[in-house]
């Protein structure tokens, strides 16, 4: 009786206080902003839709694609063919990013963690990530677009290795736009590996152990593929607010943007949204300015 | 009549007792309720929004991180009562060096003051039974600050019921690149005491890679004295690491409250922590899969 009680008075407090209900985001509402013009669609070198500033473009976004089951449980359709939409969009937020001159794009496509799922999940990811490779590398080079994959890639099927290489070689000559997939990678396994990296070439008498520093470590994580390895935007969908072992190291000064939409939602309005709240940061580097 | 100010201040103390224990109360009953769930280990801060706190309220600069440390001492008050072990604080990062020197040095002093008061009889240290680590490249510190840091570890080092970390010229990266060195030494240490007939070329690839192996960066890790934190709260609004516990914070809970640091309260924490609970059998179901 007494912690009935207890547990009326704490609800009544609970509900009475104030600031528990619009203060816990971080950023206003962007319905009381100036609406973006989504119609004003950017081609190469034009001016972004307004709103947003080509100056202050994030010159390297990442996406955490989370959602993919759940909209496929929402729409009544097959994980399979979550992933499918999932995989389609990803597409189009690439094409996106370039025409508004974001011109580097990293995804997570297939954590270690994800190792841990149903079997035939896991199956169906594998082809379809090789299915993409496969019919994606004609589109890649005639947009000149570089593809990088990174990751552990010791337990991936010997087909799909085949056609990261294949693809990769087959667009490694372009330098401006590049898609960075993260496939089996883990934030932890990247920063495992450039410590043993570093390690060993400390052994073999090659570095010395007083030049280890921030810019030597860097450059032996897998993101060594980029001149750019540190993201300045992360979005991740789906209303979870974690980084799950995606770049750990690389996202020191990242802005976070957590959107509540599953990734096959993710459109264009919403990829505007995450940049109009990226522009609006003021980022410090934990200075004063 | 001379006597009704001093009835007055009476009254009024006994009022301010009275708000004091029936809060005590309400608080006692919310974390019982909280209690029914599952409860986060460690939890992790990262102050923000001192300086803005002390220019909204037409403070003068300092008094804002003076306002900061109240709230700080309430959050861990409210943690320790709660049941929590670990609470991480960031309490100054190696980038906050490039600030204005006058402010760095007002920082510093502030520091030391509050570091020295934790030893005191009253203070929350002996309150709750604290054992008190400072994380960071203290190196960097200057020798009062440094000095009184390491005052403050000894003297707790005893405690063992709950825990806080406080990162002090601090910086994840840095972290990281300590203890990729000290991993560094340690190997060719192994190595010295190891195979000396012939040089590393000689030596098959199989014992040095078993060797590498043996390289655990996460025990050369400053933190590694605590579990990783389960959840993460950054308050004004601001939602990036800042180079804080990046390696530990993988799979933590991310809160990112609009209220600046001094304004952080106990709602906040209590809302981050059901959250946790609501994400907590999927995050547990997601670790069996491992």
């Amino acid at each position: 009786m007494l912690y009935l009680l207890c547990f009326l008075l704490s609800l009544l407090s609970l509900l009475l206080l104030p600031c528990l209900r619009p203060c816990f985001h971080a950023k206003k509402s962007l319905k009381d902003e100036k609406e973006i013009d989504e119609r004003t669609y950017v081609v190469g070198e034009e001016e972004p839709p307004t709103g947003l500033r080509r100056d202050l473009m994030p010159r390297h976004v990442a996406v955490i694609m989370d959602g993919n089951r759940r909209w496929a449980k929402q729409a009544g359709l097959l994980t399979s063919q979550g992933h499918e939409a999932g995989a389609k969009r990803l597409i189009e937020l690439l094409e996106l990013c370039f025409k508004l001159g974001i011109n580097t794009v990293s995804a997570f496509a297939f954590s270690t963690e994800n190792w841990g799922r149903h079997k035939i999940e896991v199956n169906c990811l594998m082809s379809l990530m090789q299915h993409y490779l496969e019919s994606k590398t004609q589109y890649f080079q005639r947009e000149e677009t570089r593809v990088s994959v990174i990751g552990n890639l010791t337990k991936i099927p010997e087909s799909l290795l085949h056609k990261i290489h294949k693809i990769e070689k087959a667009t490694k000559c372009y330098k401006k736009k590049h898609l960075i997939l993260a496939i089996d990678y883990s934030g932890r396994f990247d920063i495992m590996h450039a410590c043993k990296s570093i390690v060993k070439k400390s052994e073999q008498g090659l570095i010395r152990e007083e030049d280890v520093d921030e810019k030597l470590f860097e450059r032996e994580l897998l993101t060594k593929c980029t001149e750019f390895p540190s993201p300045d935007l992360l979005i991740r969908t789906s209303g979870e607010q974690r980084i799950s072992n995606f770049f750990l190291w690389q996202l020191a000064y990242t802005e976070l943007f957590f959107s509540p939409v599953l990734w096959p939602d993710f459109d264009k309005k919403k990829l505007l949204e995450a940049l109009v709240s990226y522009q609006r940061r003021e980022r410090r580097f934990g200075c004063r300015l | 009549m001379a006597e009704r100010p001093g009835q007055l201040r009476r009254i009024g103390g006994g009022i301010s007792q009275l708000l004091e224990k029936i809060c005590g109360f309400s608080r006692r009953c919310v974390f019982r309720v909280l209690s029914m769930g599952p409860l986060p280990n460690h939890l992790a801060f990262i102050m923000d929004g001192n300086r803005r706190y002390a220019k909204k309220r037409g403070l003068e600069d300092g008094s804002g991180h003076k306002a900061g440390f109240s709230a700080l001492m309430s959050m861990l008050q409210y943690c320790y009562e709660l049941g929590i072990k670990y609470v991480t604080i960031y309490a100054f990062s190696i980038d906050n060096f490039r600030r204005k020197p006058e402010e760095v040095e007002s920082l510093m002093d502030l520091m030391l003051e509050k570091i020295n008061s934790l030893l005191e009889k009253e203070s929350i240290v002996h309150q709750y039974g604290i054992r008190v680590y400072f994380i960071g490249n203290l190196a960097l510190l200057n020798d009062q600050v440094r000095a009184a840091a390491e005052k403050v570890m000894n003297a707790t080092a005893k405690n063992s019921r709950v825990v806080l970390l406080v990162c002090i010229a601090y910086n994840s990266t840095d972290e990281i690149v300590q203890a990729v060195k000290k991993s560094c030494i340690e190997a060719s240490g192994n190595y010295k005491h190891g195979d000396t007939e012939s040089g590393i070329e000689g030596m098959d690839m199989e014992k040095q890679e078993k060797r590498i192996q043996l390289v655990e960066i996460e025990e050369n890790m400053q933190m590694s004295v605590a579990p990783d934190p389960d959840i993460l709260i950054r308050s004004s609004g601001e939602t990036r690491l800042s180079n804080f516990l990046l390696w530990q914070t993988g799979n933590s809970q991310l809160c990112s409250p609009a209220a600046l640091w001094p304004e952080i309260g106990l709602r906040h924490l209590v809302w981050a922590i059901l959250n946790f609970q609501r994400n907590y059998s999927y995050l547990e179901k997601r670790k069996k899969q491992l």
